[in-house]
């Protein structure tokens, strides 16, 4: 079942391939080492929708960092479609804009307009005129549906639609990877499905690979191709969860008996990994 | 307040111009109770002015002035004291101490926000500079008027410089934390979009850094007359202080509670200009700060 979801995913799409390789990241900020990653290791197909899912503080945000280049890694390798990342030499990944990160409170700039901010990504780079770049910008959001808000300033308008921004603005610099972490956590749960349906939807006209930091299983189930259920800190795979209903999909899935019968599956294990990090009194990060 | 400002209904909001969403919250404050409250708050201290002094004559009250006789002296066109806003002389004190204000005020903001942008943005420059700075920040004005008067020559610079003092701890101090005050995410976003080190700054570090920038100034000058009237009354010719000071030793009190005033309006004019101009720069924190009102 894994390759027929391997190999839909990777039909379009050849540029985004993560492969993590035992990493392990021991953080040491008062003498006292700490491992929030053990020995982690993930391959993730180009244009995968990866969940990553676990209970608040496990070291998932660690993972994520290391691949965007936040922070170094301790051992271990990450490349991205066959160039290393970081790994033994080159133990910090320089961010860039093959890789993007929509974060977990959103990092739109309040004191940019909508479109300036989706703008921002090429006016850095330099390649295209000003003309270019905002013509590109206006008919991207148009396309997701964010027309007649380009003059607003994201603290102007709703928090799903500042996450729509978030995203286009990742896009606009055709991205192999887009990095969320929790970017959902906050919104409640209507919304949230909303959000879904139309990160999908974005998803199927620019194939991407998406790294999706989430401890919601059921957003975990409705988006993604496979499930990678984390262990409680130290945090490395537990259990892989094959999704395979298939795309494109919509909200009548939650309702389905598939979308039931994997998030049984997924639950138990879920549960006793957050017992575990409760237990444990980890805070959340 | 508005339905119609809700966050969640306002795409169109973008058609809203900043003249009138200004006309908007001034309406909306003349039919709140603020305006007539304040008022009142006017009218209670000039009534226990008036029957403290006039009425009541209470006891240490005897030398002060009564509001009947300042603003009789202010607005008559032949004033007894020689001071009144038919005078030229009124003009000039006003006028030098708004000169020395727009001095000191530029100087320390021209230094004092390229300064704190920087200490608060690199750490090594940061661990040089800043404890000298913590050290001669506590140092209140006063104690500098010696100095002023030994380093400096004449009489208008040493008094510029104390204004200039206080101004520039406060701008450099608020700048620095506004720096800090900006969420990593935001130049993690830079970085991830493709921004150098330099692009972040101009476009995170600095705009970021904006609205504790303009507190900065707000307290910089208020501070500034502060020094500006303690810098007066020891050194320089004219100006507000100067006034006061000199007002007080020829025994004209009504010229003191005169300069008092004037100090007052003066000082919240440019404060409130300083505010506009901040307003001005920062539309984005308008917008939030008028749909997060209600």
């Amino acid at each position: 079942m894994s390759t027929v979801i391997t190999e839909q995913a990777t039909d379009t799409v050849t540029e985004g391939a993560i492969r993590i390789e035992d990493v392990v990241k021991i953080y040491d900020p008062d003498g006292a080492a700490v491992m929030a990653v053990d020995h982690c290791s993930i391959d993730i197909p180009a244009g995968e929708i990866c969940m990553i899912v676990g209970p608040s503080g496990c070291g998932k945000t660690t993972l994520l960092n290391a691949i965007a280049g936040f922070h170094d890694i301790t051992s271990g390798s990450i490349h991205l479609d066959g160039e290393l990342l970081c790994g033994p030499g080159q133990p910090e990944a320089v961010p860039g804009s093959d890789r993007i990160v929509v974060f977990q409170n959103g990092a739109l700039f309040p004191w940019k307009t909508n479109l300036d901010n989706i703008a921002f990504g090429p006016m850095m780079a330099g390649k295209l005129s000003k003309q270019e770049i905002y013509d590109k910008a206006r008919s991207m959001m148009a396309d997701a549906g964010l027309s007649g808000t380009e003059n607003n300033y994201p603290g102007e308008v709703s928090s799903g639609l500042r996450r729509r921004v978030e995203i286009v603005r990742a896009l606009m610099n055709d991205p192999k990877v887009l990095l969320f972490d929790e970017p959902y956590r906050a919104l409640d749960s209507l919304t949230k499905s909303v959000m879904h349906e139309a990160l999908l939807e974005i998803y199927y006209r620019n194939k991407v690979t998406i790294f999706f930091i989430t401890h919601d299983l059921e957003e975990a189930i409705f988006l993604g191709h496979r499930l990678i259920i984390m262990s409680s800190r130290p945090c490395k795979p537990k259990k892989i969860v094959e999704v395979d209903i298939p795309h494109p999909r919509d909200y009548s899935v939650l309702t389905s008996q598939r979308f039931r019968e994997i998030m049984n599956e997924a639950k138990d294990v879920v549960h006793e990994e957050a017992q575990k990090a409760f237990d444990a009194g980890e805070k959340e990060g | 307040m508005d339905k119609s400002m809700d966050p969640t209904t306002s795409a169109s909001s973008s058609e809203v111009s900043s003249a009138a969403l200004t006309m908007f919250r001034l309406s909306s404050w003349l039919k709140s109770p603020r305006p007539y409250l304040m008022l009142i708050g006017f009218a209670a201290v000039l009534a226990f002015w008036f029957f403290s002094v006039e009425v009541w004559k209470l006891p240490r009250f005897v030398d002060m002035p009564g509001p009947t006789e300042v603003f009789t002296e202010w607005f008559s066109k032949e004033p007894y004291y020689g001071l009144s806003v038919y005078t030229p002389e009124y003009y000039k004190h006003i006028g030098i101490s708004l000169r020395r204000i727009a001095f000191a005020f530029f100087l320390a903001t021209a230094l004092g926000v390229p300064l704190g942008l920087f200490l608060g943005w690199s750490k090594t420059f940061r661990e040089f500079i800043f404890p000298l700075f913590e050290l001669l920040r506590p140092i209140p004005v006063l104690a500098w008027v010696p100095l002023a008067i030994i380093m400096f020559a004449g009489s208008e610079t040493p008094v510029i410089f104390l204004t200039f003092l206080a101004s520039f701890f406060a701008t450099t101090l608020n700048t620095m934390l506004g720096v800090e005050s900006i969420d990593e995410s935001y130049s993690r976003a830079a970085r991830c979009l493709g921004a150098n080190r330099w692009q972040t700054f101009k476009h995170v570090v600095v705009p970021g850094a904006m609205p504790y920038i303009f507190t900065g100034l707000q307290i910089s000058i208020g501070v500034a007359w502060f020094s500006l009237v303690a810098g007066e009354m020891v050194s320089g010719q004219y100006g507000l202080g100067y006034l006061i000071n000199t007002s007080y030793m020829m025994i004209e009190y009504p010229k003191i509670i005169i300069g008092m005033i004037t100090l007052g309006i003066v000082g919240y004019t440019t404060s409130a200009m300083v505010r506009i101009l901040g307003d001005y720069l920062m539309q984005w924190r308008v917008r939030e700060l008028a749909l997060g009102d209600n």
